[in-house]
């Protein structure tokens, strides 16, 4: 009888902390959370690093894929915001693939018997880490649109060209539309992460139970487990999807607040 | 809101049958114990690969492109450079090879003409120098005509003077003769 234990789907999105650390009474610990960010900054950090350290004319494999990013997010920047644009570019490459990584490195497998603290974690699926990201974002858009238009920045709540007796209506719908902005922006990206993995525990979870029923049951174990790598190719398009559809929203709303006057 | 609903009853129900730990209490997102913890390094994390990024990755990344985009124009503005300097070659090239068509035709041309002139001039000088020797010729022929006839006129009029003095045994003179001679020569 082979005695498997099948975690929660709740499991792998606890905080453990790993170093207990503190700035008076708030509790700043590095913990799993802490570790996956730092693990994927540090892996873009040393892709980055490999790319630009013999940049040269004719690319290598690794300034080649860079490039390809680079390019990626450029001409989505460009795109959208316009030549206005280029000034944000930094933030939207960082985000674009601070998230892309956070997202992806959290579908890496945990090592079987792992302490906890050593699991694998996704810090994009905590809804705190992705509203502070879109709250850098909408920042950014409320900062430079007043900086950059200064009182025109209302005219985004109020479209030229639309008859006069429409703007009450208007108006307070735009208003909310706006304040939404940044909850919808951190909601679409945590929900995404969140849902997946726990559909993916879930299937996992499926097989371990069948299998630790023994006997001829153990044989239905195959349809849940064809579900979890269903899943997981789904997940590595939704982890990608989602920090595309992070930065290109950030660019849309970045967009509003450089042409906010023009509206 | 309701997939929310879904997954905490079921994550509570799955704690509890795999750990029976408190961690029932519902969303381990919403529980704000470690929102500081998460926001501090999400800070630093963040922060730090925002600062290299703009700091240094993607100027480099940018230059390297930007580099090879320069240095494919110029090597294109270079080959259209060569290009252009080719074909003024080859229109240089053809056209001396006409100039010099030209040249060689007109040195024909001028050696024959100067060949033609040359045959001509020989041919006059030769026509001359015959010309002339026949006109020398001729006044030989006229001089030794004359002087042959003058000879006859002597001979004839000695043979005269012979003839009388033989006749009536009285010499006459010569000039006699010689008139006499010219006389009947003239009849």
């Amino acid at each position: 009888m082979i005695d498997f234990r099948a975690a929660g789907p709740m499991e792998q999105f606890e905080i453990v902390p790993i170093i207990p650390l503190a700035f008076g009474n708030l509790d700043v610990s590095f913990t799993n959370s802490s570790l996956w960010m730092l693990i994927g900054t540090l892996a873009i950090i040393f892709f980055f690093f490999a790319a630009t350290r013999r940049a040269g004319l004719i690319p290598g494999r690794v300034q080649a894929m860079a490039e390809v990013l680079y390019e990626f997010v450029s001409d989505l920047v460009r795109d959208t915001i316009g030549a206005e644009g280029r000034k944000f570019f930094p933030y939207v490459f960082t985000l674009f693939t601070f998230i892309l990584v956070m997202n992806l490195f959290g579908l890496l497998p945990t090592i079987p018997g792992a302490p906890h603290a050593a699991h694998v974690f996704t810090p994009t699926s905590h809804l705190i880490v992705t509203l502070a990201l879109a709250m850098v974002t909408i920042t950014i858009v409320i900062a430079y649109g007043f900086w950059k238009n200064g009182l025109k920045f209302f005219k985004l709540f109020a479209p030229s060209g639309v008859p006069l007796w429409l703007m009450p209506i208007l108006i307070p719908v735009e208003v909310v539309s706006f304040l939404s902005r940044p909850l919808s922006l951190a909601i679409r990206l945590f929900a995404n992460m969140f849902a997946g993995h726990v559909i993916l525990k879930l299937f996992a979870g499926f097989v371990v139970s069948l299998l630790s029923a023994g006997g001829f049951v153990m044989a239905f174990s195959i349809a849940p487990f064809i579900g979890a790598v269903a899943v997981t190719a789904l997940e590595f398009l939704v982890a990608a999807l989602q920090a595309y559809v992070f930065a290109v929203l950030t660019c849309i709303y970045l967009s509003d607040a450089v042409h906010a006057a023009d509206h | 809101m309701s997939i929310f609903a879904i997954v905490s009853t079921y994550a509570g129900a799955a704690a509890e049958a795999a750990h029976g730990e408190a961690s029932s209490a519902g969303l381990p997102q919403l529980d704000p114990t470690w929102w500081p913890s998460q926001l501090f390094w999400l800070v630093i994390t963040f922060g730090f690969l925002y600062w290299l990024m703009a700091g240094k990755f993607l100027p480099a990344i940018g230059g390297a492109i930007e580099e090879r985009r320069d240095r494919i124009a110029d090597d294109l503005d270079q080959a259209s450079e060569f290009k252009r300097e080719a074909e003024e070659a080859e229109s240089a090239y053809n056209q001396s090879l006409a100039d010099a068509k030209a040249k060689a035709q007109g040195i024909a041309a001028k050696t024959r003409s100067e060949m033609d002139e040359e045959i001509a001039n020989m041919q006059a000088d030769t026509d001359a120098t015959v010309e002339k020797q026949i006109a020398t010729a001729d006044v030989r022929i006229a001089d030794m005509k004359t002087a042959a006839s003058a000879k006859v006129k002597d001979a004839a009029s000695d043979t005269a003077r012979a003839i009388v003095e033989a006749l009536i045994d009285e010499a006459p003179t010569s000039e006699a003769a010689a008139k006499a001679v010219n006389a009947v020569s003239q009849a």
